[in-house]
């Protein structure tokens, strides 16, 4: 009985979990920071 | 990676206290948000290099088992995971503490971001661990106090996750999560000493600090860097998404000011 699936799927969900958790952060941080400078308020004062 | 030492900054929600300056010079958002934003950068790419290593080490370069074969290689997917499921949970049940005891800043934030990724890599490794299971045991699953222990850490993880977001005030959410957290602490050292305490299934701890590992070095050296590799992913993947959920109430408060001096 081969147990190579039974290894490449161990990777590949370690590749989910890791790149999903990865690139969920990396969006939404970015999302936030875009946010975040539309509305603030210390950069329409400086004119930014 | 961001553009966040620009930003405006949210002071902190509570007053440092005399005794706590130490823990609160790192409370307060802005200046968390201007360190985090020159570490992550350095901390991402340290975390995808040994993170590639150790697997691909692990992967193509290890040697093979010479009893469980191939099957072997999914410890450097599952003995990573199962390490950070139970130091996830432990800087869970530390942000917890910081929370209740100092009330600080950020910790209520850490703990809300650290539940989901730490019920992740738990998932990640029960997920494997059936996987390895499957061929060496011939079941997905055995009710092992090993197994069951970690199962019940998955389900700390999903009610912290749970109870944080169940109230309309978000600090009874967190107040409530951090009891919880703590109280499941009790959990970590079962799930350590299960194997030493009940006749299991799973096998014993094959790295120890108290005796030489019982692992030939071609396996051990690429499960270490596997290990980092893991530990610096999540440590990247926490801090991205708490610099993200300040900045989210940051803009929630700006847009609050707004509509109230309308």
């Amino acid at each position: 009985m081969t147990h190579l699936p039974f290894v490449a799927i161990s990777y590949a969900l370690a590749f989910v979990v890791l790149v999903g958790f990865g690139l969920g952060a990396w969006l939404r941080a970015m999302a936030a920071t875009k946010r975040l400078a539309a509305i603030d308020p210390r950069r329409e004062r400086s004119g930014a | 990676m961001t553009r966040m030492d620009t930003h405006p900054i949210e002071a902190p929600a509570t007053a440092p206290s005399a005794g706590g300056t130490s823990l609160h010079r790192f409370a307060n958002p802005g200046r968390f948000l201007r360190l985090s934003g020159a570490v992550l950068p350095w901390l991402t790419a340290a975390a995808v290099a040994l993170t590639v290593a150790g697997l691909g080490w692990g992967l193509l370069l290890a040697p093979t088992d010479w009893q469980q074969g191939d099957a072997a290689r999914i410890m450097y997917v599952h003995v990573p995971s199962a390490w950070l499921a139970s130091a996830g949970y432990f800087s869970l049940a530390l942000a917890s503490l910081f929370s209740l005891v100092w009330r600080h800043p950020l910790a209520d934030l850490a703990a809300v971001e650290i539940g989901p990724v730490g019920a992740g890599f738990t998932a990640l490794c029960l997920a494997t661990g059936s996987l390895w299971g499957k061929p060496m045991w011939g079941a997905w699953w055995v009710w092992d106090a090993r197994l069951t222990s970690v199962l019940v850490l998955l389900f700390l993880y999903l009610g912290h996750i749970v109870l944080v977001r169940a109230f309309d005030d978000p600090v009874r959410g967190y107040r409530s999560g951090a009891v919880l957290a703590l109280i499941g602490v009790v959990n970590l050292p079962i799930i350590k000493f299960s194997v030493e305490w009940w006749n299991t299934l799973h096998q014993p701890a094959s790295i120890k600090f108290t005796e030489a590992p019982s692992i030939a070095p071609g396996m051990l050296w690429p499960l270490l860097i596997a290990a980092i590799g893991f530990s610096l992913s999540f440590a990247a993947i926490v801090t991205a998404r708490l610099r993200a959920a300040v900045m989210e109430r940051r803009i929630r408060g700006l847009l609050l000011a707004r509509a109230v001096s309308r």
